[in-house]
């Protein structure tokens, strides 16, 4: 048992970090916030060409680096922490993990380079307007016509749905219900019948848009996996873009103290820094705590999700170990990203300082995918009733 | 990182839950699940006999170097031993006062002689300690010791005066460790000494302390006149505060893995009541059995993280919040197992006052948040070693 980084995944995340530092600062997340888009193609192409970053876990049989999902996360981690906007999460995290789980060997090798060579964004879209993340969740229909299949229905919390590329999309058969009758399906973001619109956010470093699907029709080729049987796969495409969230969050539970920790060691009142009051000593231990678990959660969760993408022996751990960290990371991140904005005062109810993106993009990760509660109770369930 | 254990760390696995298996039985068996925190006052004699059993095995003090005895085990074997131990439900141990902290702290900072001398009886499970730390007047502010130790020239002894509390097993142990002034015009850390004393002797008098269990397991322990002899004190007068905060660092060892164990077999019998009572039917108590369980599993993988180390050899933030963590989960994990009980849980199992399991645990976790640095303590040692904010400042000494 070896639970740390090694010296090259260490690497990896201090490399991540300087960079992130660069490209992800202040200003450019402000640029980024202010396009349609939600992110700059200049920011984009230098994270797909210097970095290569999207390319991180592709095998490198299909153009990529081959890492696995602990390098991963900790890039993820920085990338929660400088609130990136950029098609990273939507594009790997959901849309190669897609490829990867449910994607045949001719699906893979016709998008997964396109992918890694930083040409190709992708996304994966599965639920409708609801409360609900698993299977219940999938509202849009498919019927079988000729060689090939029409989709009809409209889907909502699409990330960068209105700029990606290829997006992976789940439907279900008509009349059914759960778990049954759910396929996966590749489309083209330009498909007729396909319209997407951009969605508006509270929080404005990541886009989420709404795709609305009229008679598209998909052929064979754009089937993924058994027609009817997808729901395993998609289970677990969704668990690993979990784990992925979870790490983001976590990194940003982890900047917010930091910011509030320095901001405090600055901040004088009746004299002294107010970093050495108590009152705020210890809402930035609480801080601390929070923050340094949701790590543990992450990197035991990426470890999983590692065994899930290679078919080892713990892979069946997924869903637990998702719901485990992102159940943490939800609440770990909101609450830490509210404590920073009381430490920080006055100044944190404004525009100006950075706090209030944090509290945002705080509330809207901790409602995708799943909320705290939403993921407690599936893991009530495992618990009490099976 | 890599999660599995190697294949000679799963037949050690073995090896430790096959020995376990074939001799916690005939009077051992009725100490299963006996005897740990809120437990300790029960079976003291079976379980030193259980000491003495382990010690026959070679388990006990399986982390010292074999050099001191030991068994020489690395911490993923440690891990393991502690893992299994409490798996198999056996007993809290008597002897992990001297096992974890008396030797630990003579391997560091102890003469040759103290070794010779106190170690044997430790491994052997012979011997067993106790803590003398805190004191009425030194709680959280554990500096501020008031019991005296003067060394007696003419007699070639340390005499010591004073009082300590909260002292478990004193009534059980054959010597105690105690901190004490040895200038007695120094205040705070300076001028103490780390003192071994016996104590079966006529200067010492133990005191049980009733608990909010009704039970005791801690005790006042009063010095009159009590004596050491001269190469009794571990370093050099004036070391006592190095010596002690070296010890608080062996504190968190990897018996906490161990002690994870138990609280999985608390939270168990929980969700087993949940489910025979109906309680699992409700949304609120299934949040909060979820979220128990959640906290327990990234308690398991924040230890793994403390015990695998950090390859940059930086600061271990991992390790600074354990206490604080674990201490609140397990308070809330008792408050949870009285709203699985409902109204049930005020009804006891027999006069005068005999607790069930739960109900003991329920009151006894009330100490978790304050021994040991209570939360408060900690969140100001997090927040000034992991965080560097300003300690608070300092008030002229009344």
């Amino acid at each position: 048992m070896e639970f740390a980084f090694t010296e090259e995944q260490q690497m990896i995340r201090d490399t991540a970090a300087a960079f992130l530092a660069e490209v992800s600062d202040s200003e450019a997340v402000r640029r980024a916030m202010a396009t349609e888009q939600g992110y700059e193609d200049g920011v984009w192409q230098r994270v797909c060409q210097e970095m290569v970053w999207q390319a991180m876990h592709i095998p490198e049989a299909y153009g990529g680096m081959g890492l696995g999902y602990v390098e991963l996360v900790a890039v993820l981690e920085q990338m929660g922490a400088s609130l990136l906007c950029a098609p990273f999460f939507s594009t790997v995290c959901l849309g190669v993990n897609a490829l990867l789980v449910a994607g045949s060997d001719e699906q893979r090798a016709r998008y997964l380079p396109a992918i890694a060579e930083g040409s190709l964004t992708a996304t994966l879209a599965y639920t409708g307007v609801s409360r609900r993340w698993d299977a219940d969740a999938i509202a849009v229909s498919c019927e079988p016509r000729g060689d090939g299949y029409v989709l009809n229905g409209t889907l909502r919390y699409v990330l960068d749905g209105h700029t990606a590329g290829l997006v992976a999309v789940a439907a279900r058969a008509p009349g059914t219900s759960g778990e049954a009758g759910v396929s996966l399906f590749l489309l083209s973001g330009d498909s007729p019948g396909l319209t997407r619109r951009w969605l508006p956010t509270m929080d404005q470093t990541r886009r989420q848009a709404e795709l609305v699907l009229e008679g598209v029709v998909v052929g064979a080729d754009g089937l993924m996996g058994e027609a009817g049987a997808g729901w395993p796969a998609l289970r677990r495409i969704i668990g690993l873009a979990t784990v992925a969230l979870a790490a983001e969050q976590a990194g940003g539970a982890q900047r917010v103290l930091d910011l509030a920790v320095a901001y405090g060691k600055e901040r004088y009142q009746f004299n002294r820094p107010i970093a050495g009051f108590q009152a705020i000593k210890h809402k930035a231990a609480d801080m601390m705590l929070r923050a340094e678990v949701a790590r543990s959660g992450v990197y035991y969760a990426a470890c999983i999700a590692d065994e899930a993408l290679g078919g080892g022996r713990l892979a069946d751990e997924l869903p637990e170990a998702a719901s485990v960290a992102k159940a943490w990371c939800s609440d770990a991140y909101f609450r830490n990203a509210g404590d920073s904005l009381q430490i920080f005062g006055g100044v944190g109810f404004t525009w100006e300082y950075d706090v209030h993106l944090y509290l945002k993009r705080a509330k809207a990760s901790e409602h995708l995918l799943g909320s705290g509660a939403w993921h407690r109770e599936q893991v009530a369930a495992m618990l009490l009733d099976q | 990182m890599r999660l599995q254990f190697s294949a000679e760390d799963e037949a050690f696995r073995q090896e430790v839950a096959g020995w376990l298996r074939d001799n916690l039985v005939g009077e051992f068996e009725q100490l299963k699940y006996r005897g740990g925190p809120g437990d300790e006052h029960m079976y003291p004699e079976q379980r030193k006999r259980w000491e003495r059993k382990l010690a026959q095995g070679g388990w006990t003090c399986v982390g010292w170097p074999r050099a001191h005895g030991g068994r020489g085990c690395s911490i993923e074997q440690q891990v393991i031993f502690f893992e299994e131990y409490a798996r198999a439900g056996a007993p809290g141990r008597v002897g992990h006062i001297g096992e974890g902290l008396t030797g630990p702290t003579l391997i560091a900072f102890g003469s040759e002689s103290q070794r010779a001398r106190y170690l044997p009886g430790i491994v052997a499970g012979t011997e067993f300690w106790c803590q003398g730390y805190s004191e009425p007047g030194a709680g959280s502010d554990l500096a501020n010791v008031k019991t005296k130790a003067r060394f007696d020239e003419q007699r070639g002894v340390w005499v010591l005066n004073g009082q300590k509390v909260w002292t478990s097993l004193a009534h059980e142990a054959d010597y105690c460790f105690v901190i004490a002034r040895t200038d007695p015009d120094s205040v705070a850390h300076q001028g103490l000494g780390f003192f071994l004393v016996k104590m079966d002797q006529p200067g010492i008098e133990v005191r049980p302390i009733q608990q909010i269990t009704g039970t005791s397991e801690f005790n006042e322990v009063f010095f009159d006149d009590a004596q050491c002899d001269a190469d009794d004190i571990v370093g050099q007068p004036g070391d006592g505060w190095k010596v002690a905060m070296g010890l608080l660092g062996f504190e968190r060892g990897v018996s906490t893995l161990g002690q994870q164990m138990a609280f999985q077999n608390e939270l168990d019998q929980i969700v087993a009541l949940a489910r025979a009572n109906g309680a699992a039917r409700d949304p609120a108590i299934r949040q909060r059995i979820a979220q128990a369980h959640i906290g327990l599993k990234i308690m398991r993988y924040n230890a793994m993280r403390m015990l695998s180390g950090s390859a940059d050899g930086s600061l271990q933030r991992e390790a600074l919040i354990y206490k604080l963590y674990w201490a609140s989960w397990h308070r809330d994990l008792g408050e949870l197992a009285m709203d699985v009980l409902g109204p049930e849980c005020d009804i006891l199992e027999g006069a005068p006052y005999q607790l069930s399991r739960l109900q003991s645990m329920y009151l006894f976790v009330r100490s978790d948040t304050i021994y040991g640095g209570t939360n408060q303590i900690q969140r100001n040692i997090i927040a000034e070693r992991g965080l560097g904010m300003p300690k608070e400042p300092k008030v002229a000494i009344r």
